[in-house]
Parts: C-alpha cells; structure tokens; sequence
C-alpha cells in the first residue's frame, strides 16, 4: 500500500512562525470586528419603550408599597 | 438585615433608595442587554422583545440582588434564562436563512458599502449555540471566563473550550470560502474582514 502524501496534507498551511503569526493576526481581526459588531448595538440610543416599561414599573411599585 | 425562614413572606419592597440605585444601574446596562440579546436571537425586534423582557425580570427580582456584586453579570443571566426557556417554547427564528445569507454576502463585495459585518455575523451563525454565545461573552461582552462560566452555568473550563472552539471554527470558516458564490473567489469574507478590522483599529487609534 503506498500513502499518499496528499491525502494527510491536502492543504499544506504556512508552516512555522509565519503561519502562526498569520493565524494570530486573523484572529485578531476576528476579535476586532466581533467587539465592533457588539459595540455598535451598545452605542444606540436607548429606544425610549425601555425606558417607558421602567417608569411604568416604578409607578405600580409605588401604589403597592405606599401605605 | 438578615432573612428568617420562619417569617411570612415579605410584602413588596416599599419604593427605596435602593430601587433608585438599582434602577440607575440597571438603566445603564440596557445597551448591553440590547446587545447580547441582539447576538442571540439576530433579529433586532426579537431581540429588543428579550431585552425588555429580561429588563423586567431583573426588575422583579430586584429584591434577591445583592448590591455591589457583578450585575451586569447577574441581567445577563436573566436574560439568557429567558431566551432559552422562550425557545423551549417555541419562537426561535428557524435556522438561519441561508438566502438572506447569501444576498447580504453579495453585497459584501462593495469596498465603499457601509461597515460589512454581515460576513461575521452569518459566520457566528454557523455556530454551536453555546460555542456562540461564549465567545460573545467573552470576545464581545468583556467578560472573564468565569464570569461568562456563571452566566452560561457551567465549568469555567468548559467556557474556555468553547471560545476556543468557536475561534477555530469561525476562522475556518470565513476561510473556507463556503460563501464563494456566482465566480467570487473564495476567501473574501476572512479579507474584508482584516480589511474592516485594519480600518476599524486605525480609527481607534485617532
């Protein structure tokens, strides 16, 4: 039986420090863009339902323990 | 003050200075929650729904808070509660459609469209549940391994492996060029998405 180089390595990676510096600075980018994507949501105004839903629960907080 | 299991169930907290604490601060995390149920559900609407409803919970439950301990941890918690126990019940946005996918994957392309995060977020979606959502919390969310091991209820070593995971696959993925699509070559998304980070962090930098 003869083994075929290419059947373990199909895709040979950049071997050694280059490639794992290529490796580490994707996932970098990953992670830049993962925080970016979360943070753009982060920065939106508040939509003022959340705020409206708070009042309201204070109000009904209000009635129950003001006696 | 401290309980005794003897006592009457306390009547509802009357209105206090600590209601007011609680709620400064509850306030402040909505963008949070906003964007962790954003990340779990992946529709905005759906997501504000669970943003609110999870708001509420940790309102009601104000009472079992103890001030000063982690609560941007603690509302996250909630809310993931909330999803799950929501999807057990059944709306959950069937599995990523895969042609909404690809048509914002075309768009892609255009190096003057407006920020191209979609490539990620159809990446994300390829993920285990789980595997997603500890790497957001993490990745995304600033939390700390244990923290995000609190939050999700299991092993803080089975956060770290999920990350891991996740990291792998997502970079397997936006290399694979599975969204290579009418002659696109493959491996566009993984470039547009160093070109976006490139820009992204030279933004930061100014």
């Amino acid at each position: 039986m003869i083994d075929t180089p290419d059947s373990s390595r199909r895709k040979p990676a950049p071997t050694g420090e280059a490639g794992l510096e290529e490796a580490r600075l994707r996932q970098q980018a990953i992670g830049v863009k993962l925080r970016h994507m979360f943070d753009e949501v982060v920065n939106e105004p508040i939509p003022d339902e959340f705020l409206a839903i708070l009042r309201r629960a204070d109000d009904k907080a209000g009635e129950k323990g003001g006696e | 003050m401290s309980v005794s299991s003897s006592r009457p169930p306390a009547p509802p907290k009357p209105p206090s200075a600590d209601d007011a604490g609680f709620k400064r601060e509850l306030v402040t995390l909505i963008p949070h929650l906003r964007a962790f149920a954003r990340t779990l559900t992946g529709d905005p609407t759906a997501a504000d729904d669970l943003a609110q409803d999870a708001m509420m919970k940790a309102w009601d439950a104000r009472a079992s808070y103890q001030m000063g301990t982690n609560m941007k941890a603690w509302t996250f918690m909630i809310l993931r509660n909330q999803f799950y126990s929501e999807k057990r019940r059944s709306w959950r946005q069937s599995q990523l459609d895969q042609e909404a996918a690809e048509r914002t994957l075309v768009a892609v392309d255009d190096p003057e469209a407006p920020v191209a995060l979609d490539e990620l977020r159809m990446a994300l979606n390829t993920l285990p549940e789980e595997q997603r959502e500890a790497l957001i919390l993490v990745g995304a969310g600033g939390f700390a391994y244990e923290e995000a091991a609190e939050i999700c209820n299991c092993a803080v070593g089975t956060v770290k492996s999920r990350v891991s995971r996740a990291r792998r696959a997502l970079l397997a993925t936006l290399e694979r060029g599975g969204y290579a699509r009418d002659g696109k070559a493959a491996g566009d998304a993984m470039r547009s998405i160093l070109a976006d980070a490139d820009r992204l962090s030279g933004a930061r930098q100014v």
